[in-house]
């Protein structure tokens, strides 16, 4: 009897050791260090979830932003990541390839409800869900309260045209030399300039019948636009070759009066540690046209997917439910502000930065999609090297756009 | 017989090298091959691969982007290589005298070339930074330059500046080559030479580069090569902009292959860079065994 309690004891002791380490699981997670979260807030979080689920390990990489999209295609084949980041105009070529987990059956109703519309199309394609959203963004104009009271203006411009004529007016007094800055580098930080200013101007990507239009109205008065900013001055040159961080470090040190930026910038902005304009840094939406629009946005959120490779996908949907959870994104709304609708009414988001909201309430209503195709990255590209042949005036606006959408209308 | 059962033996023991070989790098380039006459896709798992025959080809030969591309690369290669070999014998030469420091300067040579490529690029990313980069400010202290320009953001200037960054961290490659065969000339021929009358134009001319050219050209061949896939440094200085100025062939192959996932004519056009490469390779090879006759 005795032998045979001890026997047991041993089988079971080893069922349990060996079921001890098989519990043991460690996630390969793949997100951005650029703009949204920064790392530190992306690595405490993974640690919040470690010490809440023991036995799931994590291991967080960081890439930038324009390495992600093909570190996601090309990790498929070695079997790489559990979790990834992925952007908004990704799902369509993820899908034909199947390469993110289908997990419209694993979101409840009450998840699907509490989430902004907006954010569901990031991971939405053809009706099925490919993921969770987890930043809700769009580019907003940041401005300097000093430098426009100087200029004798009280409130930020409300339309494109009225930026142009307040930039002009900070120019002629000499407060900066380069009133404006942006992200039009040969990057996707550009397109979703272009696109943020082409949807405030009334503009289409494609047309009803999913033929480029951009070439022509909002899409082409758009490019004209920044072009002029250009010739006048009142554009930084440099702005053709930054990303989204320079526009930061040249807003914070004081050399310009307006920015277009992500949401991170409001709160880093504002900080002395980071910046020297701490204190002054207004939020506003991006501005519309009279007549057309009231405000301007793109629609620049984010998902975590599941690769389907992934040996893990149970405990990597735990990771990103965490994650995506209303706690988590309110505990973290300081660079990236939930997906969650209840947090923009929750006091301890809003306190501190309630400029951030408002505006974010505005923008995020009104956000434009940039197009939905699986060949997204090759046609993004194309306009890419188009906006740049115009703004380095190697191509007029109209001809740079005409050639894009040709060659575009050719991808399709 | 004894004969034939050495031969036997010889091959017995280079089968496992010859198996290696053809596993390291033929499989991989026959299968390149194969791709290149496909369509294939970098990740498709309901899509069998479909024969285009020479599609890929003839569309990458009648694409002007790509032809663009290889310019860009051409213009590259030759002026890097170009000025690499005349910086790196002129050092050679100076450090081949005897001076005070000479040891610390030979030093110093290899650091360039320790350091890792990408670092290499970040490095000179920020001297050429348009708002507070290094070369912005010395050349305005010297009164060459009136305002910050923007060096990477100008198509204009944009490859030559990545062609001085690439110089830079290379050029100590062929100095070193130089260096180590200049050390091989005798010294009684430039005296014999100097009694004759011969200047240090002819001298140069007549002894030292004819004694050096032998590795020089080793040199040669090997930065062509390099220079002509040249990749990581365009990724990280200008990932082929402003407006596509700087896009060179491999960075054309990598957005085919794997942004756009079009690995078959990716390898189409992978394999055109090898043909320009192996025939500018089977050229110089030429040249120097024409000059080995001589």
């Amino acid at each position: 009897m005795k032998i045979k309690n001890i026997l047991k004891g041993a089988v079971f002791g080893v069922f349990a050791v060996s079921g001890a380490a098989h519990a043991e699981v460690t996630l390969n997670a793949l997100f951005m260090a650029q703009a949204a979260y920064s790392e530190d807030d992306i690595r405490n979080m993974t640690e919040d979830f470690k010490s809440a689920n023991p036995g799931v390990n994590v291991n967080v990489e960081l890439v930038p932003y324009e390495a992600l999209h093909d570190k996601i295609v090309l990790s498929q084949s070695a079997n790489g990541y559990d979790v990834v980041l992925y952007d908004v105009i990704w799902p369509a070529e993820f899908a034909q390839y199947q390469l993110l987990e289908n997990v419209t059956d694993r979101v409840d109703a009450d998840t699907r409800k509490g989430i902004l519309d907006g954010a569901w199309t990031t991971v939405e394609y053809d009706g099925s869900l490919y993921g969770m959203p987890w930043i809700a963004d769009t580019k907003f104009l940041f401005y300097n309260k000093e430098m426009l009271k100087k200029a004798g203006f009280d409130t930020p411009p409300a339309t494109w045209a009225e930026l142009e004529s307040q930039a002009k007016a900070i120019k002629d007094k000499g407060i900066v030399d380069y009133p404006l800055v942006w992200s039009w580098s040969q990057s996707e930080a550009a397109i979703c300039d272009y696109t943020t200013i082409l949807s405030g101007m009334g503009g289409q990507f494609l047309d009803a019948d999913g033929k480029p239009a951009f070439n022509t109205g909002g899409g082409l008065k758009a490019l004209e636009y920044m072009v002029d900013t250009i010739d006048d001055g009142l554009t930084n040159p440099n702005s053709r070759e930054y990303l989204e961080e320079d526009v930061r470090r040249v807003f914070s040190s004081g050399q310009a009066a307006f920015a277009l930026n992500w949401g991170y910038m409001y709160n880093l902005a504002n900080d002395p540690a980071e910046s020297q304009v701490a204190g002054h840094v207004g939020i506003a939406p991006a501005p519309g046209t009279a007549g057309i629009s009231t405000a301007s946005a793109v629609n620049g959120s984010m998902g975590l997917g599941i690769p389907t490779k992934s040996e893990h996908k149970e405990e990597a949907w735990k990771y990103i439910q965490f994650l995506t959870s209303q706690k988590v994104q309110d505990q973290y709304a300081k660079l990236s502000l939930p997906v969650w609708e209840a947090s923009y009414s929750n006091p301890d988001v809003i306190k501190g930065q309630e400029p951030f909201v408002d505006a974010a309430k505005t923008s995020l209503a009104v956000m434009a999609p940039r197009p939905t195709m699986a060949a997204y990255q090759e046609a993004s590209s194309v306009l890419q090297e188009a906006l740049q042949n115009a703004m380095l005036g190697t191509q007029t606006p109209a001809d740079a756009l005409n050639g894009a959408a040709e060659a575009i209308g050719d991808i399709q | 017989m004894i004969s034939h059962r050495k031969t036997v033996t010889a091959w017995l023991l280079l089968t496992p090298m010859i198996v290696i070989i053809l596993g390291v790098s033929g499989y991989p380039l026959i299968k390149t091959i194969y791709f290149s006459l496909t369509g294939a896709k970098l990740i498709a798992p309901d899509m069998t691969s479909i024969w285009v025959g020479f599609d890929n080809y003839i569309r990458a030969l009648s694409s002007s982007k790509f032809r663009e591309a290889i310019w860009h690369t051409t213009y590259f290669a030759v002026i890097s290589v170009g000025v690499e070999m005349v910086i790196g014998v002129l050092v050679a030469l100076l450090l081949n005298e005897a001076f005070k420091g000479r040891t610390l300067l030979r030093a110093m040579l290899i650091l360039p070339l320790a350091l890792p490529t990408v670092v290499n690029a970040m490095m000179w990313r920020l001297i050429y930074n348009p708002d507070f980069g290094a070369l912005n400010a010395l050349l305005l202290q010297f009164g060459m330059l009136d305002a910050y320009r923007s060096w990477l953001g100008d198509p204009a200037s944009a490859l030559d500046m990545v062609i001085l960054a690439d110089v830079w961290k290379n050029f100590p490659l062929v100095a070193l080559i130089a260096l180590a065969a200049l050390q091989t000339v005798p010294k009684d021929l430039y005296e014999a030479a100097t009694l004759d009358g011969a200047g240090v134009w002819n001298r140069f001319w007549r002894i030292t580069l004819p004694a050096i050219m032998g590795p020089l050209s080793v040199a040669l061949v090997l930065r062509t090569i390099e220079a002509f896939k040249v990749f990581d440094i365009i990724y990280v200085m200008t990932r082929g902009g402003p407006a596509s100025s700087t896009k060179t062939v491999s960075f054309y192959v990598y957005q085919e292959a794997f942004a756009y996932m079009r690995v078959g004519s990716g390898a189409s056009y992978a394999l055109i860079v090898v043909l320009i490469s192996a025939s500018l390779i089977a050229g110089y090879m030429y040249l120097i065994r024409k000059q080995g006759e001589v």
